[in-house]
Parts: C-alpha cells; sequence; structure tokens
C-alpha cells in the first residue's frame, strides 16, 4: 500500500488535456483542461458523475475518443516519456494493448459472443513480444494469473458459457496480455455482484503487486475509491477539481463538490438520519459558465465565484484544489 | 413502530419456474426455484429492505406481490386477503393500493406519453375520478415530489435522470397507495441525485405512512431507508432482522460474507475479509441442506457442521429478539431451536474467526473450479 514512495518513476503524465466534441449545440467541453500524473504501481481513482468526462479522458489517452465527433484539441499525453499526441494512428496501434490498456465496464458487450475465449486472448497475445511458439500455453498462461480455474477447458467456452465475474476476468486477461504499463478500469465492476465484485477488485490489486502497472479507475462509487486507490481526483463538467492523496480526500476535502459528494453517500458502517444532497444538476457541457462550474449548487457561493473560474490552489505538497475558497482573500471578502 | 397494523403478509410463497427442453414436446426436465418458501410481514408505514445478490429471487418475489406472476405455492395478503385471489373491483383496487418504481427511469417511463398523463395513470385506470380532480392530484404531486406543475405537459425526454424518477415516485404515489415497492430506485442514478431521491422517498413515507419493500443489492442505501431487512440467498431468506440489528451483528455467515465484501465508506476502514469461494449456484439444482454450505466459510472449517448443513435444510427460527437467522450455527440440537442464545455467541466468534486462513487458500482457484465449472453454464440461462 505504500506504492507512493516506493516508486517515483511517473509512468504517465497528461498536461491541459482538452478534448472538444463540436455539434449543432456548439462546442462541448467534455475535457477542458485535464492534468495529472501516474507513478509505476500506483493507483489513481478519477471520480465524477455521469457527463463529467471521466470517460472521454480515458478513452483520450488511448486516444479512442469518438472521431469525427470529438478531437483533442490541446495537451500532452506524456506515456513513458513519450507524448503520444504526436504518434500517428499506425504507431498507436504499437502503443495500445503494449503500454496501456483498458478494461470496460460490461464484459456482456465487450467480449466478441461468436469467438471463443481462447481466440480472443489469442488476437491480443499475438503482440506480445516474447511469444512462445505455443500461443494456446500462453492463453492458458493469461488465464491462469487472472486465476480463472481450469484455464485448459475454459479456452474453448465462448463467453455466454461464463459467468459475468469469470468474463470480466477474461476481459482483464485480455488487457493484461501485453504487460501494459498503465492500465485504465471504466468502472470495470458495476456489472457484477458485491462478492463477486470484491474477488474483482482484490485479483486486480494482487496482480498490480506483483506486476507494478500502473492503475487508473474510473468510477462513481467513492467506496471502490476508498478500497482500491492511493490517489484521487475528483472531475465535475469537464475539469478536475480537487486531487490527492486518498485520507486527504477523505479526511479533509478541500473543495464543497468533494465534501458534498461524500457526504451525500449513506454509510454501511453507521446509521444516518438524513442525507446531504446537492441540489439542482451539473451544467451542460455546451453552455458552461464562466466562473466555476459548481458555483449553482454550491452553498458557500460568493459573487467571485461566479465571475472567474477558480485557479488550483495548493492545499498541502500533494493535494490541490481548485476554489476560490482556498484563497488567502476568502475569509475577508466573507467578513466584509 | 410498535402500534402499526400488518399491511402485507407473505406466507411460504414458492414461484418455480419449469426447465423444458425439446420444441413440440416440451417435456419439464426440472424447475428453477426462483423463490422457496419465503416469509414476511410488512406493517403500514414501514421499509422492509431486501437485499442480495442477482439471481437469489428478489426481483420473482416482488413480480408475485405486484401480481405479475402466479405463485406455485403460498400466499401473498395484503390486510389479510389473498392477493392472487382478487377479481373484478377488488383487483383493481388493489393495483391501486400497491404501487411500484423500478430501477431504470429510462424505460420505465413511456417516451409518448406526457408527464401529466403518466402520473395519473394508475388513478384513471382504477378509480372512477373527474377531470378536475385528477388535474388537482397531478399538480400536487409535482410539486410534492420537487417537480414544478407547469412541467406537467412535457415528455420524459426532457428530463434528467433524477427527475424521471421524481416522476416515477409522483405516479407511483398518484393512487394513495399503502404499499410502493421500490426495485433498486436508485442504482441507475447519479451519486449526487442518489441521496435527493432517497432522502425525498423518506420524506415521503413521512408525509404519507406509505410501506415500501425496498430492493437493493446496495448495503448502505438499505441501512439509510429500511426499518426490517431481509438477506435472500437462493430463493429463501437467510436472516431477518430489525435493520440497526442486522447491521451491528450480522449471523448468518452469507450476510457476513456480503458486510465484508461491501464497500468501505472510508480508506482507513479495513474489513475482515471473507471473500466467498466460487459464485452463487444454480437455482435449477440448489445445494442440498443448507444453499450456502458449499461456500460456507463456517461450514468448510468444521466437517461435522459441513455433514449437518449438506444434508439438513435450518429453518428460520429466532436468535435474538427479532431477528430470525436460517443457519445451523444457532441451533443447538438436531431439530431445531434450543437454548439458543448462548451458543450464539460462541458459534458468531468461531464463525468469524475461521474464515480468514481459510478463504484465503479457496478464493484463488481450486473451488473457484468445483463451482463455476459445470455450474457457470446453466447460471447464465438464469441471470
Amino acid at each position: 500500500m505504500v506504492t507512493e514512495t516506493n516508486n517515483n518513476e511517473v509512468v504517465l503524465e497528461v498536461k491541459d488535456l482538452r478534448t472538444y466534441f463540436f455539434n449543432r449545440w456548439g462546442t462541448v467541453k467534455a475535457v477542458d483542461g485535464v492534468s495529472f500524473s501516474l507513478r509505476k504501481g500506483e493507483t489513481l481513482g478519477i471520480v465524477g458523475e455521469s457527463g463529467c468526462g471521466k470517460t472521454i479522458t480515458s478513452l483520450s489517452l488511448l486516444r479512442l475518443n469518438p472521431r469525427p465527433a470529438s478531437r483533442i484539441i490541446d495537451g500532452e499525453i506524456n506515456l513513458e516519456g513519450e507524448n503520444i499526441l504526436d504518434r500517428s494512428d499506425q504507431e498507436m496501434r504499437e502503443i495500445r494493448g503494449r503500454k496501456i490498456s483498458m478494461i470496460l465496464q460490461d464484459p456482456q458487450t465487450s467480449l466478441n459472443p461468436v469467438y471463443t475465449v481462447g481466440n480472443q486472448l489469442v488476437e491480443a497475445l499475438v503482440h506480445r513480444k516474447d511469444l512462445q511458439r505455443d500461443l494456446k500455453e500462453d492463453a492458458e498462461q493469461a488465464l491462469r494469473n487472472v486465476k480463472v480455474a481450469a484455464p485448459e477447458r475454459r479456452l474453448d467456452d465462448f463467453p455466454h458459457q461464463m459467468s459475468g465475474g469469470m468474463k470480466q476476468r477474461v476481459v482483464g486477461a485480455i488487457a493484461m496480455a501485453c504487460d501494459p504499463a498503465v492500465i485504465i478500469a471504466d468502472e470495470p465492476t458495476t456489472a457484477l455482484d458485491v462478492t463477486i465484485q470484491m474477488q474483482y477488485l482484490k485479483l486486480l490489486k494482487d496482480i498490480q503487486a506483483e506486476t507494478g502497472m500502473a492503475i487508473i479507475f474510473i468510477t462513481h462509487d467513492f467506496g471502490i475509491v476508498a478500497r482500491m486507490c492511493d490517489r484521487v481526483a475528483v472531475m465535475y463538467a469537464g475539469r478536475i477539481v480537487e486531487d490527492g492523496p486518498v485520507r486527504d480526500i477523505f479526511n479533509a476535502p478541500s473543495h464543497p463538490y468533494t465534501e458534498a459528494l461524500i457526504g451525500s453517500v449513506p454509510k454501511l458502517e453507521e446509521k444516518v438520519d438524513r442525507l446531504f444532497q446537492i441540489e439542482g444538476q451539473p451544467p451542460q457541457l455546451y453552455d458552461l459558465p464562466v466562473g466555476c462550474r459548481f458555483a449553482d449548487r454550491c452553498p458557500e457561493a460568493q459573487p467571485r465565484c461566479r465571475e472567474a473560474y477558480p485557479p488550483v490552489f495548493d492545499v498541502n505538497d500533494n493535494h490541490r484544489a481548485a476554489c476560490w475558497r482556498l484563497d488567502p482573500s476568502w475569509e475577508t471578502a466573507q467578513s466584509s | 413502530m410498535g402500534d402499526s397494523s400488518v399491511l402485507l403478509n407473505v406466507e411460504d410463497l414458492k414461484k418455480h419456474f419449469p426447465v423444458t427442453e425439446g420444441l413440440l414436446f416440451m417435456k419439464t426436465v426440472g424447475h428453477v426455484k426462483a423463490v422457496d418458501g419465503v416469509n414476511f410481514t410488512i406493517n403500514e408505514g414501514e421499509t422492509l429492505g431486501l437485499v442480495g445478490e442477482s439471481g437469489c429471487g428478489k426481483t420473482t418475489t416482488t413480480k408475485t406481490i405486484l401480481r405479475l406472476e402466479e405463485p406455485t405455492d403460498g400466499s401473498v395478503q395484503l390486510y389479510g386477503r389473498n392477493v392472487h385471489e382478487l377479481g373484478g373491483d377488488d383487483l383493481k383496487e388493489y393495483r391501486t393500493l400497491v404501487q411500484a418504481v423500478f430501477q431504470d427511469p429510462w424505460s420505465s417511463l413511456s417516451p409518448r406519453m406526457r408527464v401529466r398523463d403518466i402520473i395519473s395513470e394508475a388513478l384513471v385506470v382504477n378509480r372512477k375520478v373527474t377531470k378536475d380532480e385528477v388535474d388537482d392530484r397531478v399538480d400536487e404531486l409535482m410539486v410534492q415530489v420537487g417537480l414544478h406543475a407547469y412541467q406537467g405537459t412535457l415528455f420524459p425526454h426532457e428530463f434528467s435522470g433524477g427527475q424521471r424518477q421524481r416522476i416515477a415516485v409522483a405516479s407511483g404515489l398518484a393512487s394513495y397507495p399503502k404499499l410502493i415497492l421500490l426495485d433498486e430506485p436508485v442504482s441507475a442514478l447519479d451519486v449526487s441525485i442518489r441521496a435527493q431521491i432517497m432522502n425525498l422517498l423518506k420524506d415521503l413515507q413521512d408525509q404519507t405512512n406509505v410501506a415500501y419493500l425496498l430492493v437493493a443489492h446496495n448495503l448502505a442505501t438499505v441501512r439509510y431507508m429500511a426499518h426490517n431487512t431481509a438477506v435472500m440467498y437462493l430463493g429463501k431468506i437467510v436472516e431477518h432482522s430489525e435493520t440497526e440489528e442486522l447491521f451491528e451483528h450480522p449471523l448468518h455467515p452469507y450476510t457476513q460474507a456480503l458486510f465484508s465484501a461491501a464497500l468501505p465508506s472510508h480508506p482507513d476502514i479495513v474489513r475482515e475479509e471473507i471473500i466467498l469461494p466460487g459464485e452463487v449456484p444454480s437455482p435449477i439444482n440448489p445445494p442440498t441442506g443448507c444453499h450456502f454450505h458449499p461456500r460456507c466459510p463456517a461450514a468448510l472449517a468444521d466437517p461435522e457442521l459441513m455433514k449437518r448443513c449438506s444434508s439438513e435444510e435450518p429453518q428460520l427460527l429466532p436468535a435474538g429478539p427479532k431477528h430470525l437467522v436460517a443457519c445451523h450455527l444457532y441451533t443447538g440440537g438436531t431439530n431445531g431451536a434450543t437454548g439458543l442464545m448462548d451458543k450464539m455467541k460462541a458459534a458468531a466468534s468461531a464463525a468469524t474467526q475461521t474464515p480468514e486462513e481459510q478463504i484465503e487458500d479457496d478464493s484463488s482457484s481450486e473451488s473457484d473450479n468445483v463451482e463455476a465449472g459445470p455450474e457457470g453454464i446453466t447460471e447464465e440461462s438464469q441471470g
């Protein structure tokens, strides 16, 4: 769990990434200046509501954002030191799977129903550098790595013959077939039952401890963040509003949105009489306010919040938040 | 809660679906025992939470209560009258008294009807009402669930997910029901909207004294909403108690495992890990004895106990004040309930100690194999 200090090698650095959609309503700023970095063996959680841009962020990292509807118009994605936004589409095909890979939400739809599991595994495995002669052996090993029992029998199964948890394991095995440095897991367990979810999360942790891959968890569930992540980035309306070590975020959330989001989740461990509720809805991404995007729903908003988007303030070394509340002049403004 | 009267009584409810083979001469080769002997009562103004994994029979139970399915055996009674024997006006009356709100407000609202008509449908269909009465009622409801009355002429697609769920709640409330079945009412919604809907449902309960049957897989939601909670596993209730009691002292090994698998609300909360080996077996051929025994940490740790669990089916018996559990750990003699309170504690501590080492090894490969191998196939047909 002390991955933060052990491995300091940054594998992925995203700087000011902007992915916009252009449609008849105008420009939809799905990802609007997102920056974060990821170290080896680290797990970063990207949390936010649907429509906040977390999925488009993750797709942009693989340059799989829907085209031609959207374009990455600015920013840098430095993967192991090279900016993949400069790569050609051909070169990207070499990078995907080998350096950065993805596990999707729903195993029912991410596997092809007309090919056997073994077949689909081999499809990914042929891109390995240390490929063995016997692909079947490789495929078996890949299944064994994700703890699928009796892999030699499972290879000839079709996806519909497997249970949801098993299928998601296969999807994991395909994603990890070429030992990527970074793996993006986009809500990998929402389609699974609670007990199966726990098995799967534990498996990912185990594999991470073994291989030292970095994981980006895209989720809306703070429970998964609490269980899995070393660091958290909270997204709201296309931007990261707060990021920091997981304990800091839970113990001392600095952005009102993070605070409200954590407060609005019922707790298993204690009885809560009334949940905190965030009023209203997120703004439309094609019609964003100039000021803070959360201002309309924020209980503490002041005029300045609506006038200008807050800069990112350092709460401490690792913890940053974009909120005017952190500006030294906030108190005075409030009292006057 | 003591003074409230019994509203809904479910007695030994069974729903078995035949599994057939062949096209022309379909012969029954087995039964999916989706619901297999379920008992519970709901009092007026109370919420019962029904928890369990997918395929455990939660949804079939609610469907049977809604009369969308005929029970194979047993009965559902509202105010003492068997729901499945109602007809004519009584049935119409029943349909107004029991309503449902479903999981996904994108598919549960008709896209071609205006919000007004959606909300008033249950009222118009089942009761004799004048147009003015309907209009007044709809306006009242829309304000009650936090919408504006003028939005009634809009179509569902013009609303966000949270607002749609509010519409669904309003339409559930329209006919002054006594019971609303909530099937995962918030799981399709965004995190920040969930709290709004949960608070709304609780407020409405305070205002109208409606009872809820809450089907959910999120335990925290159940703790927040429900007065009583029942845990289901493979068509049976394995534990049933007051919510606070259940969450403070879960007794059944399955409940304990479910709680340990629930995600923590803070990174510093480290739960004792009870990872169950394998997956839920097929309900076509459920395991003998206690349905949970092939995955049960307590039984796997104790061969003696295993013998009993695999042969004898545990009954749902009291193991504390208002706390029912179906598990041999809490029954002393061979035949059931004798002197359990003392043994309960000893057994509970045994159950929580043994699992750890045991399961760690199991969860990985071997027992996965046993469960998921042949059963993974049949399980799909259920899912």
